[in-house]
C-alpha cells in the first residue's frame, strides 16, 4: 500500500530510551515529531484536543454524562508526544450510561466512556455535531458534511446518510484514572476509495 | 507558495498517484486543436458545455419533439464509484471520457460502451472532502486535464490514460480543493480553486497545457496596493474566500475569459465589513497574462452562501432595437442577470427576480440590489432568509436554445433558510462558515406547492415563457437544450431523466434511472446516430438538500440510491 508521501518512517533509537524529543529539538513543530504521525497505540492516553484544557489527559470525571463528547489526541506517555501529526488520529470521547451500551461497546469501555475515530468514513469529513437521530430521540454523532450519523451505544453502527460503515472503535483500559488507549483502531480510519 | 510538480515519463515514480486498469489504447484519436475548440463539430461535446459561450446547446436535432417518445438506452456503463456525479461526459469523434468522484477517468467507446482505459487516482487517506465530485476533463491536443480534490491538476494520455504530468496547484491540508472542468483556451489550462468554506483566499490560475508549468495566477481578492483592497477590512483579504470552483466561459471575438466567484468568508457579512470584492462577482480576464479586465459584482458583502461561481453564458440578444452582446446568469442570489460585455468593460442592462426572494427590496440603476436587514444574517442573530442558501439557482447550468430564445432555468422555489452567526477563530482546513453547520436551516415557505421548477426565460424581455413544477422534490441538475426543440434535465429525487419541449414545456418524455442525476445531459453523434447521455448518481448537495426536507414535506422521496452509472439514449428504430 502507498504511504501518505508526507509520512515519514523514522526509526528513531532516542524513542527507546524516552527521551524527551520536544525539548532536544525546540525548532520541529509539534506536527512533525516523530510519532506523532502514527495511529494511537496501546498505552497511549488520550489528551483534549481543544479548548482551554488542551493538552491535557482525560479522566472519565472530566466527561458530562451523557455528551456532549470531547475531541481528543492519543499521547505517548513514554515520549509525551501527542499524535496529531495526522488528523486521522483525532477521536471523539463520550460519557454514556454503561447501560445503555451493547456488549460488544461495553467490552472496549471505560465504565461508560466510549472513543471512536472522529473522521466520517464516508468521505473523510471531521463528525462534529451531537444532536438528536433523524430516527429517534437520543443524541449521536453526526457528520454535517452529508448527513451521516452514528450510534456510539452500538459500536457506533450507521443509522442514518451515507457512511458505508460503523467508526472504528478505540477500545479503552478498564480503569479509573487517565483515559488509557487498550489495543489500536478496530476497523479503517477514515474514507476507503472505490476499487 | 512553493509549487510542486512532477514531471512523469511513463509510470516512472508515479505508483503512488495512480493505478491504471489498461484495456486498450484509442488508436485513431483526433488531436484537439484550437480551431476545434473555437468551433466544435455539432457532434461532439468538448466543453463543459459544448461551447466556449456556455449555452448548453447542441445543435443535433435527429432527436427532435416528434421521436423522443421512442428514446431508449442505448447502453450503460457502472462506474462503480459512489457520491456525485456531476461531470458532462466529454466526447471527441466518438471517444468519450467520463469522470467520477474520488478523481477517476473512464475512456470509452461512444457507440458501444466498451471501455478503453480507466484513471484511478490515490487519494491521500487524510483528505477531508466536502464536495465529493468532479466536473469533467477539459482536452487538448492528445492530452486531458483532470483537476482533483486533493488540489493537483493531471494531466492524461487521452490514448492511454498514463499521466503525462502532474502539479500540485494549491495545499489540500489548507482547505484548497478542485471540482471544475479545466477550461483549454489557446494551450493554456485554466482552472479555479474550491474552499470557500475553509477560509481560503480564490484564485484562477493557468498552466501551460504540455508542461504543467504554472503561467500566472490571479488572486480573486485584492492584496495591498491593489484596486478593490480598500473593500476589505484590516486582514480580512487573506482568508475571505470568493473561490473559483466553476468553469468559465470565453469570449473568442475578444479572447475574454467570463470566471464567476463565490461567496465571501465565514457567511455573515458582519465578520467581514466591506463590499468585499471581487466575491459575488463576474471576471473579466485576459487569457494570456490572467489581468482582470472589468468584472461585475452581482451583490456585496454576501451573508447568505450565494456563490454566483456559474459562469455567465455569452448570448447575443436582441433588446431595445439593438445586437446587445451580453453576458446572462440566473443567480444564487434568485436574481435574473443581464450584462453587456461593452469594449469599456462588464455594464449592467437588466435583473428580475426569478423566484421568491426577501432578501432584495430593489436592484438599484448600476445593478447593484439593496438587501433589507431583516433578512441579512448577522452575528448573535437567527435571521430567516428566502430562497436558502442553495439559492435561487445552485451550480447546476442554465441552458440557452439559439432556436427558440430561450434560457432554461434549473430553479428552486419556495426553500427559504436560516442560520446564527456566530465569530469563530479559523483553523487551517476545517470548515470555517460563522456558524454551527447543524444551525443551518431549509425551510418550506408555508402554502408551498412545489419547490423544483423548470423555468423559460425569453432574456430580451424578461418575461418567463413557461415553467413546469416539482411538487415534492428540488430540482438540483443542469439544462441541456438540442436543435431537436427539446430540454432535457435530470435533478430530481424519483430518480427520472426528462425531456421537455422546448418552446411549450410539455413533458414529451421520461426514463427512471438507477439513481438520482446531478449530472448534465449532453447530446453527441457518432457514425451518423445521434445519442443523448447522462450519469446518473446522487449526492452533495442534493443528497444535503433531501436529507434537510425529510419530516419537512409529506411523501417526500427519501430512498434516492447512489452509485454512478453512464445512460446513454438514442432513437429505437
Amino acid at each position: 500500500m502507498c504511504q501518505d508521501p508526507t509520512r515519514r518512517a523514522l526509526i528513531l533509537t532516542a524513542l527507546a530510551t524516552g527521551a524527551c524529543l520536544a525539548s532536544s529539538s525546540p525548532s520541529i513543530a509539534e506536527e512533525d515529531l516523530p510519532g506523532s504521525n502514527e495511529r494511537p497505540q496501546k498505552g497511549d492516553v488520550l489528551v483534549f484536543a481543544e479548548g482551554d484544557r488542551a493538552g491535557e489527559v482525560i479522566k472519565p470525571q472530566d466527561l458530562q454524562a451523557g455528551g456532549p463528547p470531547v475531541r481528543a489526541w492519543p499521547k505517548d506517555p513514554k515520549t509525551s508526544v501527542v499524535r496529531k501529526g495526522s488528523r486521522l488520529n483525532e477521536v471523539l470521547v463520550v460519557k454514556l450510561e454503561p447501560t445503555e451500551l451493547d456488549e460488544e461497546t461495553r467490552s472496549r469501555a471505560a465504565g461508560g466512556v466510549v472513543a471512536y475515530s472522529a473522521i466520517c468514513v464516508h468521505t473523510g469529513c471531521p463528525i462534529t455535531a451531537w444532536v438528536k437521530a433523524a430516527g429517534g430521540d437520543k443524541d449521536v454523532f453526526k457528520c454535517v458534511c452529508h448527513n451521516s450519523e452514528y450510534d456510539p451505544r452500538q459500536s457506533a453502527q450507521v443509522i442514518f446518510g451515507p457512511a458505508p460503515r460503523r467508526l472504528p472503535a478505540l477500545p479503552l483500559a478498564p480503569d479509573d484514572g487517565p483515559l488509557t488507549v487498550a489495543a489500536t483502531f478496530i476497523g479503517k480510519v477514515g474514507a476507503q476509495q472505490a476499487r | 507558495m512553493a509549487l510542486k510538480q512532477w514531471i512523469l515519463s511513463g509510470l516512472l515514480a508515479s505508483t503512488c498517484l495512480v493505478s491504471i486498469a489498461a484495456a486498450g489504447p484509442i488508436e485513431n484519436y483526433s488531436p484537439v486543436t484550437t480551431e476545434r475548440l473555437k468551433n466544435p463539430e455539432p457532434g461532439n461535446w468538448m466543453h463543459y458545455r459544448r461551447t466556449y459561450d456556455g449555452q448548453g446547446y447542441s445543435p443535433l436535432d435527429q432527436i427532435n419533439t416528434s421521436n423522443v417518445k421512442n428514446l431508449t438506452p442505448a447502453w450503460t456503463f457502472s462506474t462503480g464509484v459512489v457520491e456525485g456525479h456531476q461531470a458532462p461526459p466529454i466526447i471527441n469523434n466518438g471517444v468519450m471520457f467520463v469522470s467520477t468522484p474520488e478523481g477517476q477517468v473512464i475512456a470509452l467507446n461512444a457507440k458501444t460502451g466498451d471501455e478503453y482505459w480507466r484513471y484511478k487516482r490515490q487519494l491521500p487517506e487524510d483528505l477531508f472532502q466536502l464536495h465529493p465530485t468532479n466536473r469533467g476533463v477539459g482536452l487538448w491536443e492528445d492530452k486531458l486535464y483532470l483537476a482533483t480534490t486533493d488540489d493537483h491538476l493531471v494531466a492524461l494520455d487521452a490514448k492511454t490514460g498514463k499521466v503525462v504530468w502532474d502539479t500540485k496547484v494549491q495545499d489540500y491540508k489548507k482547505g484548497q480543493y478542485l471540482t471544475l472542468m479545466p477550461l483549454v483556451v489557446d494551450g493554456k489550462v485554466i482552472v479555479g480553486g474550491s474552499g470557500g468554506e475553509f477560509g481560503i483566499r480564490g484564485y484562477i490560475v493557468a498552466y501551460d497545457a504540455n508542461t504543467g508549468k504554472e503561467l500566472w495566477r490571479t488572486f480573486t481578492i485584492p492584496g495591498p496596493g491593489e484596486p478593490g483592497h480598500d473593500t476589505w477590512s484590516g486582514d480580512d483579504w487573506k482568508t475571505g474566500g470568493a473561490p473559483a470552483w466553476m468553469t468559465g466561459t470565453y469570449d473568442v471575438d475578444t479572447r475574454t475569459v467570463y470566471w464567476g466567484t463565490g461567496n465571501a468568508a465565514p457567511w455573515p457579512g458582519e465578520t467581514h465589513p466591506g463590499d468585499n470584492l471581487y466575491s459575488t462577482s463576474v471576471l473579466a480576464l485576459d487569457p494570456d497574462s490572467g489581468k482582470m479586465k472589468s468584472y461585475f459584482q452581482y451583490h456585496q458583502n454576501d451573508s447568505w452562501d450565494w456563490d454566483e461561481v456559474d459562469a455567465p453564458m455569452l448570448i447575443d440578444l436582441q433588446r431595445d432595437g439593438r445586437t446587445i452582446k451580453s453576458l446572462v446568469h440566473p443567480g444564487r442570489n434568485a436574481i435574473f442577470w443581464v450584462l453587456e460585455r461593452k469594449p469599456e468593460g462588464i455594464k449592467y442592462v437588466a435583473g428580475w427576480p426569478f423566484v421568491y426572494t426577501n432578501v432584495w427590496k430593489s436592484i438599484d440603476p448600476n445593478g447593484k440590489p439593496i438587501a433589507d436587514p431583516a433578512h441579512k444574517p448577522g452575528i448573535g442573530k437567527r435571521v430567516e432568509f428566502c430562497p436558502s442558501l442553495w439559492g435561487g439557482k445552485d451550480w447546476p447550468s442554465a441552458a440557452y436554445s439559439q432556436k427558440t430564445g430561450l434560457v432554461y432555468v434549473p430553479a428552486n422555489e419556495n426553500f427559504c433558510g436560516g442560520f446564527t452567526g456566530e465569530k469563530v477563530p479559523l483553523v487551517a482546513g476545517k470548515l470555517w462558515l460563522g456558524t454551527k453547520p447543524e444551525d443551518i436551516g431549509l425551510t418550506p415557505r408555508p402554502g408551498a406547492t412545489h419547490f423544483g421548477e423548470l423555468q423559460a426565460w425569453d432574456p430580451a424581455t424578461g418575461k418567463k415563457a413557461w415553467s413546469h413544477n416539482f411538487p415534492k422534490s428540488q430540482l438540483f441538475g443542469s439544462v441541456t437544450a438540442t436543435a431537436g426543440d427539446l430540454v432535457f434535465v435530470g435533478g430530481t429525487n424519483d430518480r427520472m431523466f426528462r425531456a421537455f419541449h422546448a418552446k411549450t414545456g410539455e413533458l414529451l418524455w421520461e426514463q427512471k434511472t438507477n439513481s438520482g442525476i446531478v449530472g448534465m445531459p449532453i447530446a453527441y453523434e457518432v457514425d451518423g446516430t445521434q445519442y443523448i447521455a447522462v450519469q446518473s448518481g446522487w449526492g452533495v448537495d442534493a443528497q444535503r438538500i433531501q436529507d434537510a426536507l425529510v419530516g419537512k414535506v409529506p411523501g417526500l422521496e427519501n430512498n434516492v440510491p447512489q452509485g454512478g452509472v453512464v445512460w446513454v439514449f438514442a432513437v429505437k428504430k
